[in-house]
């Protein structure tokens, strides 16, 4: 395998090599250029002739039997696969550098970088989370960007695919990984729990903002185990300027124990972009380490806890799906607000552990009218999320399983739309308002129609459209949810 | 070149009905049987009617051990399987017990090899049902990949340089790509009599070109064999496997 020197010029199944971009300690990256592909494709070549060395043989064809699945922006489009009998190969969508590691080669790039790359990273893995495949080897140096800001992640040689054999289960005795950014539940070889891949960006993140690896570069993988008993340095020691809200979310994502973490790359996002909704707790302001006598007992209980981990990170875990109800404080709406509620209820009960995000849409011509009048656009804001708070009251949900948003846009439905694409929402809950506008105009029919999520819509019964000429045409069961699964 | 392969049919004719018509929907071109036409179900004249007709027409089929049991009384079973043979013997006329009689054991088509149970001993019936009888199967053949039935029970291993071989529960109708540098041995679940508590008939998708390998389950009508099975005399307890999936 990998007899033949390659050169430029040399054609490999239809590809001719033209430049070689990279040398890497397990594989060339060569330029190639296809009459099928008018964009610019690469090569990637393992070296597989030095010696026995078995597990690279293994994490390429890993990596080529992932690849081809993957779909998407965040990962690069995948062309093809070279035989292994032959010569093997994998030849994807060329993304130019540089990587997160050249981005952050001699320089920090700071505490706001660290919110907006971590958003980014998070929305990747979220999508590839989705497509089944844990990446378990995330590093700034297989994260790359495209020009609209978009991460991709790249390098599969470690990843697992939940519905396939996982050929590096069978084949290696010791863990593997990248010690700097590996989750302690890796240590124990578990290779199925997706909040591996949190833990790894809460030490990108970490690293972005501080310049600092959270638990330094240990030279051998035993000496991972450290960071089950010793805590990194709380980032806002090293960056005074990190909000309180950061640094929460990044240590929540460094918890040992897989339980302690986001449950999805999806929360991990949304708590990014809402800081001011992140609950927080001790880690939002601790300002050291914990002390020598913790830390020893924790040293002292470490195979217990070692075995706790093994515990969280292989049972199934739990879901954490995000709905979203948009609630319309139009006056004349109590009824449908009433009726929206009843489903919000009965749609948590069914899906244990959501949590449940509220959003009202301000038309924005509305706050130019309101400001006007009266001049306080401010307390318009506070004022509706007041309202919202009011009408949640009755859900009696503890405070992290409720968020409140406003949202001011020109198009009500799109910005529901949107507001459920880019915060990963699971299941929306929409009302119809039972008066006026032709069916297709209205907000639910719209949202219903293009959201990407599923969607129930409530209506009231026909007592509240009576002024209305009951236009509603059936009489309709008090509330009547709608489920339109997409 | 898209492969249907269908094993332990069991005499299930709603089962295979519903099979057949969703392998020509993913665009199956060639079928291939797996063994154990008969036994267990209530429609054994039609269903060998129907494979040996496909016969004729170019798809392939191997013997299972309950085809062999009809007309050799030296095959073991248990005390229900034997008691559907016996139901089963007198109910096919002699060109059906003649066709089951010349079905080979087992049969090799390009890199593949159909057998009804392990390769390592085709007419001992070996159940592959974990990694040592998989490997046993692996060292039995030169063929990159194996296809059988007989356990009923879904699974897929695949050759390791260094252990026995992995086991894998297959997710229900996604397609897996069979790296074309190792060997595997796919097990498929069964059409007729699924036992993997999931009662929708389960056969195999695969494409050669791209080396991909589905296990489709198809839902059928579960309850109508389940009539016909009370109906004919066969033990009750068929009638309740087939419709619980066990």
């Amino acid at each position: 395998m990998a007899k033949a020197q390659l050169n430029a010029g040399m054609m490999i199944d239809g590809f001719r090599l033209e430049q070689r971009l990279h040398r890497g300690a397990m594989a060339v990256i060569w330029r190639v250029s296809h009459a099928d592909f008018d964009f610019p494709i690469v090569m990637k070549v393992p070296f597989l002739d030095y010696e026995g060395d078995l597990s690279a043989l293994v994490g390429f064809e890993v990596e080529q039997m992932i690849m081809a699945e993957l779909t998407g922006s965040h990962v690069p489009r995948w062309i093809a696969n070279g035989d292994f009998a032959v010569q093997p190969f994998i030849v994807m969508e060329y993304l130019p550098g540089p990587t997160l590691q050249g981005r952050m080669h001699g320089q920090v790039l700071g505490v706001e970088s660290a919110t907006s790359l971590g958003i980014a990273i998070a929305d990747a893995l979220s999508d590839l989370h989705h497509q089944h495949v844990l990446h378990l080897d995330l590093k700034p140096a297989n994260v790359l960007f495209r020009a609209s800001g978009e991460a991709v992640l790249i390098d599969f040689g470690l990843s697992r695919h939940e519905h396939f054999p996982d050929l590096l289960e069978e084949q290696f005795h010791r863990p593997t990984g990248t010690t700097e950014y590996m989750a302690p539940e890796q240590l124990l070889r578990v290779r199925s729990d997706t909040r591996s891949d949190l833990f790894a960006l809460g030490a990108i993140m970490y690293q972005i903002a501080t310049g600092e690896l959270p638990f330094g570069a240990p030279d051998r993988i035993a000496q991972v185990r450290q960071r089950v008993w010793r805590d990194p340095l709380p980032p806002r020691v090293i960056r005074p300027e990190m909000p309180p809200a950061l640094q929460e979310i990044i240590l929540k994502c460094l918890e040992p124990m897989p339980d302690r973490r986001y449950r999805s790359a999806g929360e991990l996002s949304f708590d990014l972009r809402h800081p001011d909704l992140v609950d927080l707790t001790e880690r939002a302001t601790r300002t050291e380490r914990a002390n020598l006598k913790t830390t020893f007992k924790r040293w002292m209980g470490v195979r217990k806890t070692m075995r706790a981990i093994y515990d969280s990170s292989t049972k199934p875990p739990p879901r954490a799906p995000i709905i979203l109800v948009a609630v319309d404080l139009a006056p004349g709406q109590e009824e449908l607000r009433h009726a929206l509620l009843d489903t919000a209820v009965s749609v948590l009960a069914n899906i244990p552990g959501a949590r449940l995000a509220c959003l009202n849409v301000m038309p924005t011509s509305l706050i130019v009218i309101d400001e006007n009048v009266d001049a306080a656009g401010d307390n318009v804001h506070v004022q509706r999320i007041a309202e919202l708070r009011r009408w949640a009251e009755a859900l009696q949900l503890p405070r992290d399983k409720i968020t409140y948003h406003l949202v001011e846009a020109r198009s009500i439905p799109a910005a529901i739309i949107d507001f459920a694409r880019s915060n990963k929402v699971d299941h929306l809950i929409i009302g119809a308002r039972t008066l006026g506008g032709s069916g297709k105009n209205r907000v639910s029919a719209q949202v219903s129609a293009q959201a990407l999520c599923s969607v129930s819509i409530v209506r009231t019964g026909i007592s509240s459209s009576r002024q209305g000429g009951g236009e509603t045409g059936e009489p309709l069961a008090n509330p009547q949810p709608h489920q339109n699964p997409t | 070149m898209m492969i249907a392969l269908f094993a332990d049919v069991h005499a299930n004719r709603e089962a295979l009905t519903a099979c057949l018509a969703d392998a020509e929907q993913e665009g199956a071109e060639s079928h291939v049987f797996l063994g154990d036409l008969v036994g267990y179900g209530p429609d054994p004249v039609w269903v060998v009617e129907q494979v040996a007709r496909m016969v004729e027409n170019g798809a392939l089929a191997v013997q299972g051990n309950h085809d062999a049991a009809v007309y050799d009384p030296a095959q073991r079973l248990s005390a229900v399987a034997q008691a559907a043979i016996n139901w089963t013997r007198p109910r096919l006329a002699a060109s059906h017990t003649d066709f089951l009689r010349m079905l080979p054991l087992d049969l090799n088509e390009d890199d593949r090899l159909y057998v009804h149970a392990s390769a390592a001993a085709p007419p001992d019936w070996i159940y592959v049902m974990g990694p040592r009888e998989a490997f046993q199967s692996f060292r039995a053949t030169a063929q990159r990949l194996i296809f059988c039935g007989h356990t009923h029970i879904p699974a897929l291993f695949n050759e390791s340089a260094t252990r026995l071989p992995l086991h894998h529960i297959p997710f229900d109708s996604r397609p897996m790509p069979l790296l074309s540098q190792r060997r595997w041995i796919a097990v498929l679940g069964a059409v007729g009599q699924p036992r993997d508590h999931n009662p929708a008939a389960c056969y195999g998708l695969f494409d050669t070109t791209t080396n991909r390998l589905t296990y489709r389950r198809v839902p059928y009508d579960v309850d109508v064999t389940a009539r016909k099975i009370a109906s004919s005399g066969l033990p009750m307890v068929l009638a309740k496997r087939i419709v619980t999936g066990s």
